[in-house]
Parts: C-alpha cells; sequence; structure tokens
C-alpha cells in the first residue's frame, strides 16, 4: 500500500458502483445550507480550501466509514471552533440537550 | 388503520387529530450522532443570530432550483448555435453568463464530445462539481467506487452506466479541482435537424453532462433530471 493522502482515492481498485439515485434528506440538506451560506455570509467563516483541508485532516478510519455529510458537519464542527464561533463545551452541552428530548421533540419544525 | 397501511412508523409530535388527505413522508427521527450534531450546531447559530431558519430554509430552496436543466439550456444553445458553441469551448464561464449562469470563483471549461474523443468527469479528492449548472452532484458521483475507478478503468465504469464506446473512440478524464469545473456537451444526437431548442435541451441527461452517459437518442439510457 502506497502512502497516500486519505483523500487521494484516483486509481485506487473499488467495487461496483452504486448508480441508484438518492433523494438528500433534511439532515443533509440543512448540513448543505448551513456549510454554503457560512462560507458566503459578508463575514465568510471560511474559505472552500479550509473545508477541504478540514475533511481530509479527519482521522483515517472516521474519513473512510463517515457518510458524506457526515464528514461535511464534521468539518462545520471543527471549523466552527477553529474560527471562534462557537466553542467546543457549548457543542457538547447543546448536543446533549437535544440528545435528551423525547422522541417527537428532537426535530423541533423551526419557522 | 387501512389508510396508513402504505406508510412507514407512523408517529407524530403532535397529537391533533389532521386528515392525511396527502401523502407526505414522515420526518424520520435522527439516530446517527451526526444528524444530532447537525442539530446541535444550527440550533446554536441561529441562537447566536448567524444564521437564521428563514435564510436557511431560501437556502435550502435555492439548492432545489438548480437543477441540470441549466446545463441542457447550455448544451441545447451550443448544438444550435456554432458561434456560442465556440464561445463556450472558448470561455466556460463567460459563455455561460451570457445566458444567465454564474460560476463563482470557479474556472468553467466546457468539453466537447465527438465521434473521436469522450470525456468523462470526475472528481478524485473529493466533490467538485459545476453545481450552479447542474445542481447537487448525484451520490455515485461522490462514492469512492467511481472516484477511485474512473481514472482507472474508465470503460469498464462507463459500462456500469450502461454506455458502451467504439474503441476507436478515445475516453479521456478529466479531474475536477476546488478551482476548476467541467461541463461536457454531449454529442448531438443524429436526425434532431429540425427540433427546437427547447426540445433538444430534453435530450441532454445530467449524466450526459458529466460523461457517463450519452445524449438520449444516442442510446443514452438513464433518465436522471
Amino acid at each position: 500500500m502506497t502512502d497516500r493522502a486519505i483523500s487521494d482515492l484516483g486509481g485506487l481498485t473499488g467495487g461496483p458502483i452504486d448508480i441508484s439515485e438518492h433523494q438528500p434528506t433534511l439532515s443533509e440538506r440543512r448540513i448543505d445550507a448551513m456549510m454554503m451560506l457560512l462560507r458566503k455570509k459578508p463575514q465568510a467563516f471560511w474559505v472552500t480550501d479550509e473545508n477541504r483541508r478540514t475533511i481530509e485532516s479527519l482521522e483515517p478510519k472516521a474519513y473512510e466509514e463517515s457518510a458524506y455529510y457526515e464528514r461535511w458537519v464534521l468539518a462545520i464542527r471543527a471549523l466552527l471552533i477553529e474560527k471562534s464561533v462557537l466553542g467546543e463545551a457549548e457543542i457538547e452541552a447543546k448536543l446533549a440537550e437535544v440528545r435528551a428530548r423525547p422522541a417527537g421533540y428532537t426535530r423541533e419544525d423551526q419557522r | 388503520m387501512s389508510s396508513h397501511d402504505n406508510t412507514q412508523d407512523h408517529h407524530h409530535g403532535d397529537a391533533a387529530g389532521h386528515d392525511h388527505t396527502t401523502f407526505q413522508p414522515d420526518l424520520k427521527e435522527p439516530t446517527e450522532d451526526w444528524e444530532f450534531l447537525e442539530i446541535a450546531l444550527r440550533e446554536l447559530l441561529i441562537e447566536k443570530d448567524i444564521l437564521s431558519s428563514r435564510e436557511i430554509q431560501d437556502e435550502i430552496e435555492a439548492w432545489e432550483n438548480k437543477s441540470p436543466e441549466g446545463g441542457a439550456k447550455i448544451v441545447a444553445r451550443a448544438w444550435t448555435d456554432d458561434a456560442y458553441r465556440q464561445r463556450l469551448l472558448a470561455d466556460g464561464n463567460a459563455a455561460v453568463g451570457e445566458l444567465g449562469f454564474t460560476v463563482e470563483a470557479l474556472k468553467l471549461v466546457a468539453l466537447e464530445n465527438t465521434d473521436k474523443l469522450h470525456h468523462m468527469i470526475v472528481c478524485t479528492l473529493c466533490s467538485c462539481y459545476p453545481r450552479p449548472l447542474l445542481g447537487v452532484p448525484p451520490l455515485w458521483y461522490k462514492s469512492r467506487e467511481y472516484r477511485s475507478r474512473t481514472v482507472r478503468e474508465p470503460r469498464a465504469v462507463l459500462k456500469e452506466f450502461g454506455t458502451e464506446l467504439p474503441v476507436t473512440t478515445e475516453v479521456r478524464v478529466v479531474d475536477s479541482t476546488a478551482d476548476c469545473r467541467y461541463l461536457v456537451i454531449p454529442r448531438r444526437p443524429n436526425g434532431t435537424e429540425g427540433l427546437s431548442e427547447t426540445a433538444l435541451a430534453e435530450l441532454v441527461s445530467r449524466d450526459s453532462m458529466i460523461g457517463t452517459a450519452e445524449a438520449f437518442g444516442l442510446g443514452g439510457k438513464r433518465n436522471t433530471l
């Protein structure tokens, strides 16, 4: 096995491609929207290259095993902390609160 | 229960008895760590007035309004207007701008497929894709298998998409980058001389602009618009 970056997949072997079509889920759409907005706000919290760098510096196991938008949301988390927009502790606290919500109330319908 | 037999695990937060005359898929409860993380980050950003729910909703809608129909219009124009085709090949950004599309901060290169040369697009390193023209990339475009194998065995990959090209056609794979995106102009099907630009655009599938298929009418089978 050559020593290559986790994202450097070109030329590797692989199995058949799953060519079925998928509708993105609400979580995926929201992750995509957040990434785009945080990059394009007037204050542009980061640029494309920074979120690529963040994704590419995930632990190899995390990169391999993560769903596509899972990597994106992990990158958003890392960049928000790196840019001091959010703190790690407040994210963890919020996460615990979200998880503790009863079924049916986890996703508040925000209007 | 008979009216609910075809729905999945049906539960609502609100117990109010609204009737189900229209069928809408239920929101799946989050189960994965990253889905909870999405909720936590979004709510924190909203609480801090960094983002608003409205902005996120608008952004999601803006994404849904971008579709391969944009790229198809550009291809149909290139098929019918030779001067436009040449401008598109010379300067992709300026030419798509003529039709009201912007590909911001990126170089856009249009590649023309012919009998002798077939292009297909990949992004081996991530998922770079001409979103303003084709919408959100399909899942397979971002898959490990497509990213790795397309530059290794493009004809085998094409075959999985139902596309078999003569051995005399050169297959050229182009690897997108964060700064440069590609749009394939598929071959125009024979016998379409009399068609309007609008009718021609309907022959241009998403996959034909990625290069994994040909336009409809040329053996392009997958209807994925």
